[in-house]
């Protein structure tokens, strides 16, 4: 293994969002804040509780995890993006590094500041409502294999983008409709038939309720059945990489 | 002659888009060397290079770096290459010696400050260290790239186009800095379309045209083999006209009748000198002073790519 080749990507990747570090964290605080304000107070004031949870709690993981899910496509995605873009790819290209340790690189960074957020979010949710965790490792556990599925699909994403814009397009007219949809802030079971059957074929109800999970102990799933929708969409995920280096995809003329 | 350090075999290269950019390639080149490849725009150097360095894949062949398969032992073969490419590419907003450490890493090697230091003073880069690499100019951000190369202590080093659009003193420092390469052992194949530059610096040239070698020589047995030379005849009494006495030779008169040129084949048998000097002697006329002239690598480029052509077209 190389690696210290791994690390040169890891600490130059980290580098970068250094350089944003005060817009990159003061985003989540606030968004988390105006999510507390409009949906704690306004909407949380006629829905008190949700399956015995108070809603301001409840919603915390499903804040978390919509950051989650768009911080790591964006962060992964622009990262492999931005080197394909300017041509410094070459680089990358003809150093020892094998497929697996370059996307180590570049996932295990992405993945590190998109969990970073997700606990800022975390710290600052605690300023409005009192949160408990009844499984606190298998918590950071679950957030990590989830922040590096979906820093899987972001580096897809940065490969298969032809501009900037692209980037953009999954995240947004994908990934955050289907999170609005799948219960980040409400239950599942509170929707009418057939929307509780159609909403279970959105991936994103199981990521969400296996999270929630391990916050309560309870969620519109089981925990089993959500950790196995998560590993299949991480093994589709690691499926695409390896295709995409296997052919050069976009990657090798 | 010791085994190749960069042996290149049947290499072909089609694109997506269906150019043919190599055509069976063939190449070996010897440890220690400065090899320039020489050709056209679109020849197919830069795939050639991009193909060795793992960022192009090859249609077909294959390549050894040291005997050693260059896919099947990329790890081995890849720490030994540098890349200097043709395209100012570099991560505009980071600091200089950060980019250049980042490269050493990356290719596997601890930190080592001192030998960064090193090479950033031999490229006279060390005062700018700390600068962000957008802020350097067009000729330091060339060397940057070098030093990015240098990085990882690459024994075979390729520069494509290093000195395309690079004005002349930076050109010289050039060829001064890839002369050091050579005495501390490091093989450099270079790309160009000076041929002064492949004439000033190289031991041997390849001339490629359109995905081919079109030939492989040592630059002098190959100036000498093609090369026309040029015979200077200073006279001592200016001349009006050739005389016909000595038409048969074709010779040139300068404009002030002071100078006869005549051209010759330096490879034929027959130069057709000491009969030229036999007849000027009968007809009288004397010369004070001769030299010849090797043609440049330039006439011979020339030549060839147009016999090339020529021949396709017959
Ligand atoms: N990525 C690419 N896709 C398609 N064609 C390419 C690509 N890169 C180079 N070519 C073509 O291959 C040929 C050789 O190009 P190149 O290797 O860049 O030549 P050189 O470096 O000698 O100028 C040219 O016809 C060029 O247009
Ligand atoms: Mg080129």
């Amino acid at each position: 293994m190389n690696w210290r080749g791994i690390w040169a990507i890891y600490k130059f990747e980290l580098h970068r969002f250094r350089r944003t570090l005060w817009t990159g964290l003061a985003v989540p605080v606030i968004t988390t804040s105006l999510y507390f304000i409009v949906f704690g107070a306004a909407i949380g004031s006629q829905m008190t509780e949700i399956s015995g949870i108070p809603y301001g709690a409840f919603i915390v993981p499903g804040l978390m995890m919509l950051s989650l899910f768009t911080e790591s496509i964006f962060n992964a995605s622009f990262g492999i993006h931005m080197p394909r873009f300017t041509g410094t790819i070459y680089e990358i290209l003809s150093a020892p590094l094998s497929a697996f340790e370059t996307v180590l690189g570049y996932v295990g960074a992405a993945a590190t500041k998109a969990m970073l957020v997700a606990l800022v979010i975390f710290g600052t949710a605690h300023l409005f409502v009192p949160v408990q965790v009844l499984h606190p490792g298998l918590m950071l556990l679950y957030l990590a294999l989830v922040a590096l599925s979906f820093c899987m699909f972001g580096f897809i994403v940065g490969i298969w983008a032809k501009g900037f814009e692209q980037l953009q397009v999954i995240p947004l007219l994908i990934v955050t409709p289907l999170t609005f949809l799948g219960g980040a802030f409400y239950s599942i079971d509170m929707l009418a038939e057939p929307w509780r059957t159609i909403t279970l074929f959105n991936p994103v109800v199981y990521l969400i309720n296996g999270f929630r999970w391990t916050f309560f102990g309870t969620a519109d799933v089981s925990f089993g059945a959500a950790l196995a929708a998560t590993l299949a969409f991480a093994g589709v995920c690691l499926a695409g990489i390896w295709w995409i280096f296997r052919t050069g995809y976009r990657l090798k003329a | 002659m010791s085994d190749p350090i960069l042996s290149i075999r049947g290499l072909r290269k089609a694109y997506a888009s269906g150019t043919e950019a190599l055509k069976a390639l063939d190449l070996d080149i010897q440890r220690g060397e400065i090899f320039a490849l020489l050709g056209p725009n679109g020849a197919g150097k830069t795939t050639m290079i991009s193909i060795v360095c793992g960022i192009v894949r090859a249609t077909d062949g294959t390549v050894l770096i040291d005997g050693k398969h260059w896919r099947q032992n990329y790890r081995e073969t890849r720490r030994r290459i540098g890349l200097v490419p043709q395209e100012l590419t570099m991560d505009v907003f980071e600091p200089l010696m950060s980019t250049v450490s980042f490269s050493r890493e990356l290719f596997g090697l601890k930190p080592d400050p001192a030998r960064i230091e090193q090479i950033l003073r031999d490229l006279s880069l060390w005062d700018k260290r700390k600068s962000i690499l957008k802020e350097l100019s067009g000729g330091m951000k060339r060397r940057v790239m070098i030093a990015k190369a240098l990085a990882h202590e690459p024994d075979i080093l390729f520069l494509d186009e290093p000195t395309a659009g690079v004005d002349v003193e930076l050109r010289k420092d050039m060829w001064n800095l890839v002369r050091r390469l050579r005495e501390q052992g490091v093989t450099v194949i270079l790309t160009t379309h000076y041929i002064e530059e492949a004439e000033e610096m190289a031991d041997r040239v390849g001339v490629i045209n359109r995905g081919e070698l079109i030939l492989v020589e040592e630059k002098h047995a190959l100036m000498q083999k093609l090369g026309r030379k040029i015979l200077h005849l200073q006279l001592t009494e200016p001349l009006q006209a050739v005389p016909p006495s000595l038409a048969d030779w074709h010779p040139q008169l300068s404009d002030d009748g002071a100078t006869l040129t005549y051209e010759f084949d330096a490879k034929a048998e027959r130069t057709g000198i000491p009969s030229l000097l036999a007849a000027m002697r009968d007809a009288g006329i004397a010369f004070k002073d001769l030299d010849t002239k090797q043609s440049s690598l330039e006439d011979i480029f020339v030549d060839l790519i147009h016999n090339g052509r020529k021949e396709a077209a017959d």
